[in-house]
Formats: structure tokens, C-alpha cells, sequence
């Protein structure tokens, strides 16, 4: 059994994406190769050659395989594929994206957002934005799997010396093009794997207000997180959306501040280590879930903490 | 223009939900029902290029069981001119139609249909799968554009910009082309009385998947659909001191 692990990377740097979904591949068993495609990303098949537990990284490196675009990438993928009883992506935006074009081309039933290996063909993964958890086999002869990040602790980036094997990549699709990117940048640590969150909601009332939760953010060195509320406000960007249908994000601490607790915003943080919540209606649905709940307006408690932090 | 826009009777998206006590799915008799919230973002959308003058007919589809005409009928209230319905008893929400089978059924039907634009939810509320509408483009072989927040259509081209994990991308894709939805590509506007009475006398096609020769014998065996673990209530604190001291001193997450 030899399982193929697609890594999330940006040409220059691996995602820990990667390294969860590794880590998935490892709770499977058996030999695990790693494919690399991207253009001028040399380094980052160096780095996957290191990550723990890997044999070999597949490296296409190729003008079209730049983006990421799904046309592009699912054809090498599947082009690929014969050898492998697995194939496996983080389930962010990118694995999302590629992988049920992969699943249709082999005509498989992916399984999405797995959470948990039962064994080689037996997974669980939350349904109903995680109101309740299915337990799946699949009969396909090849398995297709998003991997949900937060399921699986994510494996040392070193500690490997896979080989790394150049292959070679299919032509672009040609129907589909990349025009441009527009990257939220920010010096804080990335969402998705952050140790602490601090999302505001539509409580937090406007763009300029929203300074508060990130000044908290940067006082404990956390990541910024949000409700859906507030980012269809406009207070922050779209990939700040922690929820059912947005990010999942289970870090040691997660600060709900100004949000009710929406069945779908519990949907991405309910998993968090430890949960805090400010909120002034004592009545909001968040405290159910929250283990420190604090009543009170947030434009006083946030300040206040701050300060004594 | 035609655009072809699947709609699928699902949850509302308010509903708590209840694992039956036996494991076998969840509860959803005399539960309430609606259309997936991003197929009604993808029926407004496709309705906004028709009133725009850039597109001529939209289609409808819903795979489910005979209740699922009343989501098709909510697509025409909103601006679909007619339906379709692939009618099953089969579940549409676990260990029935999958979206594999889903993508095969609107592939059959958009070979007869020759749409040149499909616009559908980037994610069904109830499976979470997010998978219908790029497993459908790959059937097609058609180039696909996800998660979008924004659609632009020029000369046998849609610019799409989609939202990912980064920020924002913008990509363009040649037409035909599967599009998929996000949240903030439009608000779904309230069906007007005289729409919902109008849409009653729009045509409606019920078919069965054998006339269109799809199976839809499911890949994926649900074993059993559970709880998912519980968290423990937690406690109030009176005071940011208070606060402070329980997430340092108890909690230990911080320094
Ligand atoms: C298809 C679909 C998908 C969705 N996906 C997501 C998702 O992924 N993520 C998500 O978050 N939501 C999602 N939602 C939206 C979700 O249902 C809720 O509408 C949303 O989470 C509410 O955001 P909120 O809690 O910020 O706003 P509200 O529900 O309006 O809550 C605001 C809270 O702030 C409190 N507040 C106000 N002022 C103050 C103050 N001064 N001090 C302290 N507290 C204050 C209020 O008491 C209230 O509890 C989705 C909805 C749909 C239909
Ligand atoms: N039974 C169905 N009938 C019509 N459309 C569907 C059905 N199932 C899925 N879809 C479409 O596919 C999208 C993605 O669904 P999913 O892949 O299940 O998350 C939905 O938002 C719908 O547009």
C-alpha cells in the first residue's frame, strides 16, 4: 500500500497543511509519497524530503502548475495515480478545490474533511457543520481524502531524507487562466494553525473598532479570527471567516468576543483547547460552549485586558 | 445565454440537529426544510445575468424526492423560467445520492440541456461535502471557477474572483464552465407574492435517473453517524482580573 500526500505550498514554503495531512497518511499505514507540483519550487520539494516519515517526493515543476489552477493539477494527479491506493490533500481552500476533480476523473467517492482513520478504509468525518460525525467505508478500489487539519497533530518538518524524483507533468488544460491575486498579508501568525485566536464579531460594530480584537491578537501573539457577520460587514477580509464554511481552527485558545455563537461559527471553533467568550447578552448561545464566559461590553473588557495583560 | 443552476432541498440552515438515537442518520421528519443557502446565492446570480440581458433561460435541476419540487418552485420564484426534477427516494443527505452520482445525473442532463453556464453552491448545508460542483466540471471536462465571490461574464469568458484560504484569487475561465458560490457573492433577494403565484404555472419536468442511465448506488457505506463529543459547561467569570487569572493560573494557555 503506497499513499500519495498532495502538498499546499506557495513555491517557496510547504503549508503545515501538509504536515497534518501527513500525518492522516501515517494513521493509514504504508509507504507515503509526497507529490510537489508548483513552478520553480525546488526548495519546497527540499523541504518535503525532510518532513518525517516520507519515501519519496514526486517534483512537477512546470509554468502551468504555477497556480494551482484544478484543470491543471488534477490532470497530473490522476496521471499519477495508478500506483496509489491513496490519495490525500489538506482540506483548506487548495485541497477543496482539486481533489472531487481527481475523485470524478478515477470515478471515486471522495471522502471529505476526515477527521479520524478508522483503518485503510473506514473514516470519520463531521457532517451537518458538525452536528454529528459520520463513520464511512468506502468501497472504491482508490480512496480520494480531504484531510480536516485540526483532526491530526501535524508531523516533525524533519527527520526525513526522501529521494526526490522529477516527473513528468501533462500539458496545461488551456480553458482556464490565472489572473491575479490579492494575498491578505500580515505579519501574525497564520489562522489556521495559530496556538491563540481572537475573533470579533458583529458586536465589535465597525472596521475601525475591529483594531481592539487585533491589538488583543498582537498582545498575546495570536492569530484574528471572525464571524461570518462580521466579515460580510466589511470589518475584515473574507479568509478571516471562522466557520461551517469557512476555516476550522482549533488552537489552545479561541476568544469569541461580540459573536452569539451561531450553529455555523460553532461549526469551526468548537474543537479549540480552551474557548473564552465576552459577550454582554448573558443569554448568548456561545456561553454553552465557552469555558470562561465573561458578560460584559466588549468595549469595556477588551480595553481592560490589554492593558492587564 | 442558458444557465443551468442545480438546487438542493436540504436543512434549513437554523435547525438543530438530532442524531437518531440508533446511529443510522439524523433526524428529519417534521424537520424544517429549504434550499441549500448557496444555491439560492446561485439561482440570485444566474437571475441578476438574466435581468442584465446576459442571459436568456435558466434551468433549475434538483436530484431528491418528490418534496423537492417545492425548492425548485422557490428557484422560479426567484427567476428560474423552468424545472427539472430527477426524482429518487433515495436520501440526498448520507449514504444515498452522492455527490459522484449528483455530478453524473446533471452531466446526462446537461448533455440534452446545453447549457452555457452552470452556476451551483460551492456546499451542501447537511453532507458538507463541497465536492458536486468541481466533480461535475471534470465529468465535462470543463474548466471550473470555486468559491466565488464575484462573476463577471465577457465575450465567451467568466471572470471569477474566488474566495481561498490566502485572500482573494481572480481567475477566468472559458465558457462553458462550472461555477460554484460563496457567501459574499450576492445577497438572495425575498420571493415576491406575485413571483411565488407566477412560478406555480412554470413548467416542470419530473424524470427518473434511469431515463437519463445514472446509478445511484452509493461508493460510501455509513457505518453509523453519531454525537459528536460534548463539550462541559463551563463557568461565568464576574471580572477581567478574574478572567485573566483563570487563563493563566487554571487554564495555563497563557503566560
Ligand atoms: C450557509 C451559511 C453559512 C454560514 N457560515 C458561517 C461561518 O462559516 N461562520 C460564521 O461565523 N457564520 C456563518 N454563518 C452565519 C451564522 O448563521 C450567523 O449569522 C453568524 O455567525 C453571526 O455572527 P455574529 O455572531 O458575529 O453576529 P450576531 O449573531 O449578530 O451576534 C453579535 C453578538 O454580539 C454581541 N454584542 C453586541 N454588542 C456587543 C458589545 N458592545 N459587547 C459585547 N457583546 C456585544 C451580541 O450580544 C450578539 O451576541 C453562515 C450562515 C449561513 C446561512
Ligand atoms: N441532490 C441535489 N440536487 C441538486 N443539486 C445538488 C444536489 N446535491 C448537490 N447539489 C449541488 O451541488 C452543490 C454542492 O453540494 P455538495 O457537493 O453536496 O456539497 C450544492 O450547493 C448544489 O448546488
Amino acid at each position: 500500500m503506497t499513499i500519495l500526500v498532495i502538498a499546499e505550498h506557495n513555491n517557496s514554503k510547504i503549508k503545515a497543511s501538509t504536515l497534518n495531512t501527513v500525518a492522516a497518511a501515517k494513521n493509514i499505514g504504508g509507504e507515503i509519497h509526497i507529490l510537489v507540483a508548483g513552478a520553480n519550487c525546488g526548495e519546497v520539494a527540499t523541504q518535503a524530503s525532510n518532513i518525517d516519515g516520507i519515501s519519496t517526493v514526486l517534483k512537477a515543476d512546470a509554468p502551468h502548475l504555477e497556480h494551482h489552477l484544478a484543470e491543471n493539477l488534477s490532470a497530473l494527479i490522476v496521471k499519477n495515480a495508478d500506483k496509489y491506493s491513496h490519495i490525500l490533500a489538506p482540506g483548506s481552500t487548495f485541497g477543496k478545490n482539486v481533489m472531487p476533480r481527481v475523485a470524478a476523473l478515477l470515478d471515486v467517492q471522495q471522502v471529505s474533511d476526515v477527521i479520524e482513520v478508522i483503518n485503510e478504509s473506514t473514516f470519520k468525518h463531521p457532517v451537518y457543520g458538525g452536528q454529528a460525525i459520520a463513520t464511512v467505508e468506502s468501497t472504491d478500489g482508490k480512496k480520494v481524502l480531504t484531510v480536516r487539519t485540526t483532526g491530526f497533530d501535524a508531523v516533525p518538518v524533519d527527520g526525513g531524507s526522501a529521494s526526490i524524483e522529477d516527473i513528468i507533468t501533462t500539458s496545461a488544460f488551456g480553458l482556464s487562466s490565472f489572473v491575479s491575486i490579492e494575498e491578505s498579508k500580515s505579519e501574525r501568525p497564520e489562522l489556521g494553525s495559530a496556538k491563540i485566536v481572537i475573533s470579533g464579531g458583529r458586536g465589535v460594530g465597525s472596521k475601525e473598532d475591529f483594531k481592539i480584537i487585533e491589538d488583543l491578537a498582537d498582545k498575546l501573539g495570536g492569530a484574528v479570527g471572525a464571524s461570518r457577520a462580521a466579515v460580510d460587514a466589511g470589518y475584515v477580509p473574507n479568509d478571516y471567516q471562522v466557520g461551517q464554511t469557512g476555516k476550522v481552527v482549533a488552537p489552545n485558545l479561541y476568544m469569541a468576543i461580540g459573536i452569539s455563537g451561531a450553529i455555523q461559527h460553532l461549526a469551526g471553533m468548537k474543537d479549540s483547547k480552551v474557548i473564552v467568550a465576552i459577550n454582554k447578552d448573558e443569554e448568548a448561545p456561545i456561553f454553552q460552549v465557552a469555558d470562561y464566559g465573561l458578560v460584559a461590553d466588549l468595549f469595556d473588557a477588551v480595553p481592560e485586558l490589554i492593558k492587564k495583560l | 445565454m442558458k444557465i443551468l443552476v442545480p438546487v438542493k432541498r436540504a436543512i434549513d440552515y437554523k435547525v438543530k440537529v438530532h442524531v437518531k438515537s440508533d446511529e443510522s442518520g439524523v433526524e428529519l421528519t417534521n424537520v424544517k426544510m429549504s434550499m441549500n443557502p448557496f444555491d439560492e446565492i446561485a439561482i440570485e446570480e444566474a437571475t441578476k445575468l438574466k435581468e442584465s440581458g446576459q442571459a436568456t433561460e435558466i434551468i433549475a435541476v434538483s436530484i431528491g424526492s418528490d418534496k423537492a419540487q417545492e425548492t425548485i418552485r422557490t428557484a422560479m420564484a426567484i427567476g428560474a423560467d423552468r424545472g427539472i426534477l430527477v426524482k429518487t427516494d433515495a436520501p440526498t443527505d448520507l449514504g444515498g445520492v452522492e455527490p459522484l452520482a449528483v455530478a453524473k445525473t446533471l452531466k446526462a442532463l446537461i448533455e440534452k440541456e446545453t447549457p452555457d453556464l452552470v452556476i451551483m453552491g460551492k456546499q451542501s448545508i447537511d453532507d458538507d461535502s463541497n465536492q458536486t460542483g468541481q466533480m461535475l466540471a471534470a465529468l465535462l471536462g470543463w474548466p471550473q471557477a470555486t468559491f466565488a465571490s464575484e462573476v463577471k461574464i465577457e465575450s465567451g469568458k467568466a471572470v471569477v474572483t474566488r474566495e481561498i484560504d490566502g485572500g482573494l484569487e481572480t481567475i477566468s475561465v472559458n465558457t462553458p464552465a462550472i461555477i460554484t458560490t460563496d457567501l459574499r457573492l450576492n445577497e438572495p433577494r425575498y420571493a415576491s407574492l406575485p413571483n411565488i403565484m407566477k412560478a406555480k404555472k412554470k413548467p416542470l419536468d419530473v424524470i427518473t435517473p434511469e431515463e437519463l442511465g445514472v446509478d445511484f448506488s452509493p461508493r460510501l457505506k455509513v457505518l453509523k453517524v453519531s454525537e459528536p463529543a460534548k463539550r462541559q459547561a463551563g463557568i461565568i467569570v464576574d471580572s477581567v482580573d478574574a478572567l485573566i487569572d483563570k487563563l493563566k493560573n487554571e487554564a495555563k494557555v497563557i503566560g
